[in-house]
């Protein structure tokens, strides 16, 4: 049966005016009901997860895997999360990848204004280093930080540099470097290594970093099997083709009860 | 009071003056302010720039006003990107204050559009830049012309931008005092025929090096009319061999260039003594 109103027209009661449980914008005031509030990263989307960082006798070695992690799914398998800023420095990073890549544009033009004033100067892994904590710092401070955790390495006057900056401006510099889940993995191995022998090889280096890379693939459900190695030394920056590290999976079936 | 006009008074009042402003043609349709600002140019030491088959050469005579200056002071080439060069003639610090507003250019356009600036877009940019200051009462000409060159996806490219803001496309240019000599001297490396694989029987990488030594020649053999006063040689090139991107030329090769250019430079003296 239809009702009076829809016989006769719509009569309904309230019509244009507040509903119950809402807010009412008169009409012809700007009363906001817009969004004006400031948005900021609070969750960061495309991730790349750890990166490892240690010295050795000549040089810095870092890796970083090519994985994009979109939350837990695994959305872009070849990217590249390491910059070559100057002949003597590299940048890597983990965390929001979008994040990076700005940081990477504004990294890019610093150092070609720096080089076209053609001085002599070149950045120094120091001075990258500690500008780094100043934006890092300068972004947590406005509550909007750049949601990343950077390791910046390379050669100084043939010293190595390794240094550590996360997303509140912390920074600290250590012969073994790592961020992420491979803080917890990673970490402890490689520094258990440079205790014991302060100057690793580049093999050595080279043979912890690939042991760490391996562990973290196995362990780290947000890591991926192609990961980038570079060094950082005299020679100046080596970025090598993506690599794999060789997996055993043969105890894999023995794991039960995490169905 | 009585008051007896002096003879200024008259100067002022009964002649129309038209250089005081770039705002103002004269009634022959010329701005006088703008061609004095490449009078400024042409008071200026020389620069010259070739563009060659695999890269563009800067070269510029800079001369030294005092022995007390220190080597390397007040340089004439720049860099506007990594990949751009330039070189200038006219007023230092107006060709300086140009190559400020070019690397914002540069650097706006690789943040807007993510690659670097194409050289046509700079000249186009910084001819407009220039030119606006040939349009008001208020502001004076640039008094110097730019030269920039780059080599972008194989093509070497070059442009000359004077103070009246016009920008042109150039195989060889030569600007400031001795401009007209060093161009004479260019056209004599028939440059359009000499790509430099003419010029060498080697390696195609050499190509450019020896450019650069015909380049030092012509600056040499044009400076000696003012052989009194010293100079510095700056060089640079963009090109095959530097991969893109604007740089001075190694001292090796510029120390071999020189030599070169000064064993010319005797050979001709020599030849001119016999015909005397």
């Amino acid at each position: 049966m239809a009702t009076s109103n829809q016989t006769f027209g719509d009569f309904s009661l309230w019509q244009n005016g507040p509903q119950p449980g809402n807010i009412y914008n008169f009409p012809g005031q700007s009363t906001s009901s817009g969004n004006d509030t400031r948005q900021r990263t609070v969750q960061p989307m495309t991730t790349g997860t750890s990166v490892l960082g240690v010295k050795f006798d000549g040089g810095v070695m870092l890796a970083a895997d090519m994985l994009g992690s979109y939350g837990s799914t695994a959305r872009f398998r070849g990217i590249s999360r390491v910059m070559k800023v100057n002949a003597s420095t590299v940048l890597t990073a983990s965390g929001d990848y979008a994040d990076f890549q700005y940081l990477k544009s504004i990294m890019e033009q610093k150092v070609i204004e720096e080089n076209c004033l053609d001085d002599g100067f070149k950045y120094t892994p120091q001075s990258i280093f500690s500008w780094m904590t100043r934006v890092l710092y300068q972004r947590r401070s406005h509550q909007d930080p750049l949601w990343n955790t950077y390791i910046v390495g390379g050669l100084n006057d043939s010293k190595p540099f390794l240094g550590y900056i996360d997303k509140l401006g912390t920074a600290y510099e250590a012969n073994a470097i790592a961020s992420g889940f491979g803080q917890y993995i990673a970490l402890p191995i490689l520094r258990e290594l440079v205790e014991q022998k302060p100057l690793l090889t580049q093999q050595e280096a080279r043979e912890a970093i690939v042991k760490c890379m391996r562990i973290l693939f196995y362990r780290d459900a947000r890591s991926f099997n192609k990961f980038e190695i570079v060094t950082v030394t005299k020679d100046g920056v080596v970025i090598e083709p993506p690599q794999s590290a060789e997996t055993n999976w043969n105890v894999a079936h023995f794991v039960k009860g995490f169905n | 009071m009585y008051y007896k006009p002096r003879d200024h008074d008259f100067a002022v009042s009964l002649v129309q003056v038209y250089d005081l402003s770039a705002s103002q043609f004269s009634p022959d349709g010329r701005v006088f302010q703008v061609e004095y600002a490449i009078k400024a140019v042409e008071n200026s030491s020389t620069a010259i720039a070739i563009r060659g088959k695999d890269g563009v050469v800067f070269a510029v005579e800079n001369l030294i006003l005092s022995k007390l200056y220190e080597k390397g002071t007040n340089k004439r080439i720049h860099n506007l990107d990594s990949h751009i060069g330039m070189a200038m003639a006219g007023l230092l610090s107006d060709g300086r204050s140009l190559v400020d507003v070019a690397r914002t250019e540069a650097s706006n356009y690789r943040m807007d559009y993510g690659s670097s600036i194409p050289l046509k877009t700079m000249a186009d940019r910084m001819s407009m830049y220039m030119h606006a200051y040939t349009l008001y009462s208020a502001v004076r000409p640039y008094g110097c012309s730019i030269v920039i060159g780059s080599y972008e996806d194989g093509n070497p490219q070059m442009y000359m931008v004077d103070p009246s803001g016009v920008a042109m496309g150039y195989y060889g240019i030569a600007i400031g005092k001795a401009r007209q000599a060093a161009k004479t001297e260019i056209e004599k490396l028939k440059m359009t025929e000499m790509t430099c694989r003419e010029l060498v029987k080697e390696a195609a990488k050499m190509l450019v090096e020896i450019l650069t030594l015909a380049f030092l020649f012509v600056i040499h053999v044009v400076h000696d009319e003012v052989k009194d006063k010293a100079f510095e040689l700056e060089l640079s090139w963009v090109g095959e061999m530097t991969g893109g991107k604007h740089e001075r030329v190694p001292d090796d090769l510029r120390a071999e260039a020189e030599k070169y250019a000064k064993e010319a430079l005797a050979e001709s003296d020599e030849s001119e003594d016999e015909d005397m």
